[in-house]
């Protein structure tokens, strides 16, 4: 009998470190790889101009690479669910092999695969190949539930083996006898679609900053990561000089390669190896030499079983913040109309290039949310949805969660200031006069403020303000003192903290699984790869919102006796006993919002002491 | 006695007997026979009311549908002491907001019996306007505390101010008792505290009115001349003046506890005026465990005239960039500053200012710095002279330069180790 293979190409857009791929090929005698255009979930999904270039191309060039191997890309336009049971039938298909989705719609949808395939006697392979580790044996460590810090994260995987290596890409010699059967009218058929045929209009599109592809990709890795490895090194790892340099899009940026899976996480993360042993002989690197990688890796281990990742509502790892609804504010921002140069420039190389540096991501989420604004952060991530090239599902969202501080234990009390921190980066304002030429001649000294400048200097500057150029839509002293005010309300709330100190409203980042005995005997820094202690030590972990002293200490906010019943934090899944502990000894733990039984008594405790004295004003 | 269920449980006279007995009666069927469920409809009124207290309402809304017993005791006052009010519109907000029927409910059957009662108000103007609604209609009830809670814009401020005036001085008049009081950001003025003072002077204990523009230092001066027992404040420095410290200083006046002082710039280049260090001394010597907590919102070089000289504060925050030199007159001037957070700082190391903050500020125990820049080493000299009192130490990664001594994976130990508990710097997505 004959095995007849398909791979079904979702993200992992590329021939190299592709295992599922391998998989199909193998021992096959005819072998097919599709990608589906899914007209609805294109829809659905909202996705602009730049984002379906990108895809398109990295089609182009899959399609391309698959020809130099006899072979070729089966674009097929339609819902998988549909079209699959037809193909089967089609194409004799007796294996469907495809990368595994960590998210709950890909697996949820991929579980409807598999039935389909096993109805119809088809074998189904998957690989995981778009995160560097299996994201099921992370939660298992961790007892269970998705770490919520990302120093927790970093103490797992350090407890892991490393990731796998990269396989092989497919190669002719790999495919042997397998071919690919085609039909004479594969183009009309099966061909890779045009923009145009999409619908766009791609008249007035400029040339791509960031061209899809795994070509592309690969050739990206090779100059960032060598041939000159200590040019390389600074290049990637020194302390990025304050200029606006980083701001623009690099011919070396990865992140959108890494999103569609044209770049292999594991290849990277064996380069980045690679190229620290070159550069530094004689050490082992440390884990956050990974740290982008793995900032990617946490947000898909925390998305992995939460369907409600990307909303406030419902989410268990979300903290409730009574966000402004105000749709005309939400348009100043997302069209680069707020007033605030540095804030609007950012906006604008996102809109027009697809790609926005982090520290740009910082500035204008915080702007938009917990800073400035209001708005809420569900609103920004559809804006960065449609229009940041590499803005994965739960990467997306979970950025969001950290910059709006819903989730994830993050500073509240520092917000970005929109005129002051892009000074910090770009003081003469480089990266503003690129995006926004209207703004060319302010000079430096206002360029981050033109409203204050002097009106002459609006005339020299060919660029007034409040007609050229829109005033700033907020006052940055005074939304950010009434947003400061609400997070830390938030937030005390939460850690039913009543004192002045505004650091002790903050969740503690600092959970670690290692126990404070281990730190007290740090005389000698322990090799970061320690044995595995994470389960042992999981018990200790406890919320972060619950010590002593925050009980214990000052009573004096304006105290409004709680509501017996009402929580925040919705999550099931903690012990009474667990709570307990976090009471008596005050140890901070990462599964966080905490929900259980005992955390509302003591709520209640407090609440019937304050009505008992019949005073909120609680003594 | 054949047990009856709960849907014909309407005639059981339960509320009318005594606690004890019904006890009694909840509990005698199942000590006779195993097999049957005690009667919930005759539990007494004390322990339903026990039971309500950890129903949300809406729980507990539910419950009274049960049975006359239970309906009863949803009714009761004790339940309906503290109230907050969420006022919404779907146009503005994402939360639900409270019932108008509820609302209409609560004023008609328990406004007697409120006591701590809060508005949460969403951005838009007609939700201020509800709340103001509701504010006028409790006549007949004696507040403790009242609190106006903008949860986004500040709505209050845009309704007309003589309608938001005579709402919240119906509860002024009416309330004769009130204790706390937060109305941050609304359009209260001098006239209307006035009448506050006039009404509650022997019980206000808490004022928060953190940026009302009507106020002038004379109206909050009144305040201060005439409620002896006051010993929360927290107003925006454009009201603070030597008279307000020489007058919470007093001998009539009870100790203050804490005086919050939001200083926020309106425009550029904003001069702000100086309070006298003898005023400061005053109140020190009044109340000397005083907490004095002073948030910056201002411009680098509108500093000028703070830190000049000694000022009690205890709490610092500044919200924006603030500059070497004021950190380093922080260091000199702030000898009980308890908690300091920068949330941003120009391009050089605050090494100096650090360690000099660690060797004047004895009483230090939380720092938080967002965009600036340490030194490792003066990083670590600095927990090392705090040392275990730091009790909170939220520094953000990008904060510390590694140097000669310390690598930023070394630091986290070498900190640990002088705090004696694990210590990480905060991180942010670098994604």
């Amino acid at each position: 009998m004959s095995i007849n293979s398909i791979h079904w190409f979702r993200k992992g857009l590329r021939l190299h470190d592709n295992p599922a791929l391998l998989e199909a090929a193998r021992g096959s005698h005819t072998l097919r790889c599709v990608y589906f255009l899914d007209p609805w979930f294109a829809g659905a999904s909202n996705r602009g101009v730049n984002r379906w270039r990108f895809l398109l191309q990295c089609l182009e060039d899959l399609d391309s690479s698959l020809r130099k191997l006899n072979s070729c890309l089966f674009v097929i336009r339609g819902q998988p669910a549909n079209i699959f049971p037809r193909l089967f039938k089609e194409w004799k298909v007796s294996r469907l092999t495809f990368e595994s989705d960590s998210e709950p719609f890909g697996k949820e949808r991929d579980a409807a695969i598999k039935k389909l395939a096993s109805e119809a006697g088809v074998e189904v392979i998957t690989k995981i190949s778009h995160t560097l580790y299996d994201l099921n044996r992370i939660t298992e460590l961790n007892g269970g539930q998705p770490p919520l810090t990302y120093k927790r994260f970093q103490t797992l995987v350090s407890s892991m083996e490393p990731p796998e290596p990269p396989r092989e890409p497919l190669t002719r010699e790999l495919l042997g006898d397998c071919v690919t059967p085609v039909s004479g009218n594969h183009r009309e058929r099966y061909g890779v679609p045009l923009l145009e045929e999409l619908g766009f209009d791609t008249e007035s599109l400029a040339p791509a900053v960031w061209p899809g592809g795994e070509s592309e990709a690969l050739m990206r890795l090779e100059r960032q990561l060598g041939p000159d490895a200590t040019a390389a090194w600074q290049e990637n790892f020194e302390r990025p000089k304050m200029s606006s340099s980083p701001l623009l899009a690099s011919p070396l940026g990865l992140s959108p390669y890494l999103r569609f899976g044209c770049l292999s996480c594991r290849l990277f993360y064996y380069k980045l190896t690679e190229l620290y042993n070159k550069v530094k002989k004689n050490t082992s690197p440390s884990i956050s030499l990974y740290d982008k990688l793995l900032w990617r890796e946490f947000f898909y281990t925390a998305a992995s079983n939460n369907p409600r990742f990307d909303r406030m509502e419902g989410n268990p790892i979300c903290i409730r913040i009574p966000w402004d609804r105000n749709p005309e504010a939400l348009a100043k921002w997302a069209e680069a109309k707020t007033g605030f140069p540095w804030i609007d420039a950012i906006m604008t190389q996102l809109r027009q290039e697809g790609w926005i540096h982090h520290l740009a991501r910082h500035a204008v989420a915080c702007f938009l949310t917990r800073g400035d604004l209001w708005i809420s952060w569900e609103e920004g991530m559809k804006v960065f949805e449609e229009l940041l090239l590499d803005a994965d599902w739960s990467v997306n969202a979970g950025s969001w969660l950290c910059h709006s501080c819903s989730s994830f234990f993050q500073q509240f009390f520092h917000c970005y200031c929109p005129v002051g921190f892009g000074r910090r980066i770009d003081p003469n304002g480089d990266f503003i006069r690129c995006y926004l030429p209207v703004l060319r001649d302010f000079p430096a000294k206002f360029i981050y403020d033109p409203w204050n400048a002097p009106d002459e200097v609006q005339r020299a500057a060919k660029c007034v303000i409040g007609v050229d150029y829109p005033k700033p839509m907020v006052n940055h002293a005074e939304a950010s003192r009434l947003n400061i005010e609400r997070m830390r309300q938030i937030y005390q709330q939460l850690s039913r903290y009543r004192g002045l100190s505004l650091l002790a409203a903050v969740p503690s980042n600092h959970m670690e699984v290692v126990g404070v005995s281990e730190a007290q005997g740090a005389a000698a820094p322990p090799t970061r790869r320690r044995p595995r202690s994470g389960t042992s030590t999981h018990r200790h972990r406890t919320s972060p919102y619950t010590t002593p002293s925050d009980l214990s200490e000052h009573n004096h906010e304006f105290a409004i006796p709680q509501q017996p019943g009402r929580l925040i934090w919705p999550v099931g899944g903690g012990t009474g006993k667990r709570e307990r502990e976090a009471e008596h000894n005050g140890c901070h733990g990462d599964d966080g919002p905490s929900p259980s039984s005992s955390a509302l008594k003591a709520q209640d405790d407090e609440k019937r002491r304050e009505d008992g004295e019949g005073v909120a004003f609680s003594s | 006695m054949k047990r009856r269920l709960s849907g014909d449980c309407e005639d059981s006279p339960s509320s009318c007997e005594g606690p004890a007995e019904s006890c009694k009666r909840v509990r005698q069927p199942a000590e006779d026979s195993g097999d049957v469920l005690p009667d919930w409809a005759r539990l007494p009124q004390e322990m339903l009311l026990h039971i309500f207290q950890y129903l949300p309402l809406l729980d507990r809304a539910f419950a009274s549908q049960v049975c006359r017993g239970w309906n009863e005791a949803f009714h009761m006052p004790e339940l309906w002491r503290c109230f907050e009010f969420e006022l919404n519109q779907p146009a503005s907000s994402y939360l639900k907001a409270t019932h108008p029927d509820l609302i209409k409910q609560i004023i008609k059957r328990h406004s007697n019996h409120l006591q701590y009662v809060s508005f949460k108000v969403d951005s838009s103007t007609e939700s201020a306007e509800a709340a103001c609604d509701i504010l006028s209609q409790l006549v007949n009830c004696s507040l403790k505390t009242l609190g106006l809670i903008s949860t986004a814009r500040p709505s209050f401020m845009e309704l007309p101010k003589s309608h938001f005036i005579s709402a919240l001085t119906v509860v002024f008049v009416n309330s004769k008792s009130l204790s706390s009081l937060k109305i941050d950001d609304t359009p209260v003025d001098d006239p209307s505290l006035k009448v506050l003072v006039a009404n509650n002077s022997d019980t206000l204990k808490l004022l928060k009115m953190s940026s009302c523009p009507h106020v002038s230092p004379a109206g909050i001066l009144c305040v201060a001349d005439q409620c002896h027992g006051l010993r929360e404040l927290a107003l925006n420095y454009h009201l603070l003046s030597d008279e307000l410290l020489l007058a919470l200083s007093s001998e009539k006046h009870v100790h203050l506890e804490h005086l919050r002082i939001d200083v926020v710039s309106e425009n550029p280049g904003q001069q702000f005026h100086t309070i006298k260090k003898s005023s400061w001394d005053a109140m020190v010597r009044h109340s000397p465990k005083f907490n004095l907590v002073m948030y910056f919102f201002l411009y680098e070089d509108e500093f000028g005239p703070f830190f000049r000289d000694e000022i009690p504060v205890t709490h610092l925050y500044f919200g924006r960039s603030v500059s070497k030199e004021v950190l380093g007159r922080v260091g000199m001037n702030c000898p009980r500053l308890v908690e300091l957070v920068v949330c941003a700082n120009g391009l050089r190391p605050l090494d100096e200012e650090l360690i000099r903050i660690a060797e004047r500020c004895q009483h230090l125990s939380a720092i938080g710095l967002g965009e600036c820049e340490v030194s490792c080493s003066a990083f670590v000299e600095f927990v090392k002279m705090c040392g275990r009192r730091l009790s909170q130490l939220s520094i953000m990664e990008e904060v510390l330069i590694p140097d000669h001594k310390y690598s930023l994976d070394e630091i986290h130990w070498e900190v640990s180790k002088h705090l004696g508990r694990v210590w990480f710097p905060d991180m942010m997505p670098t994604w």
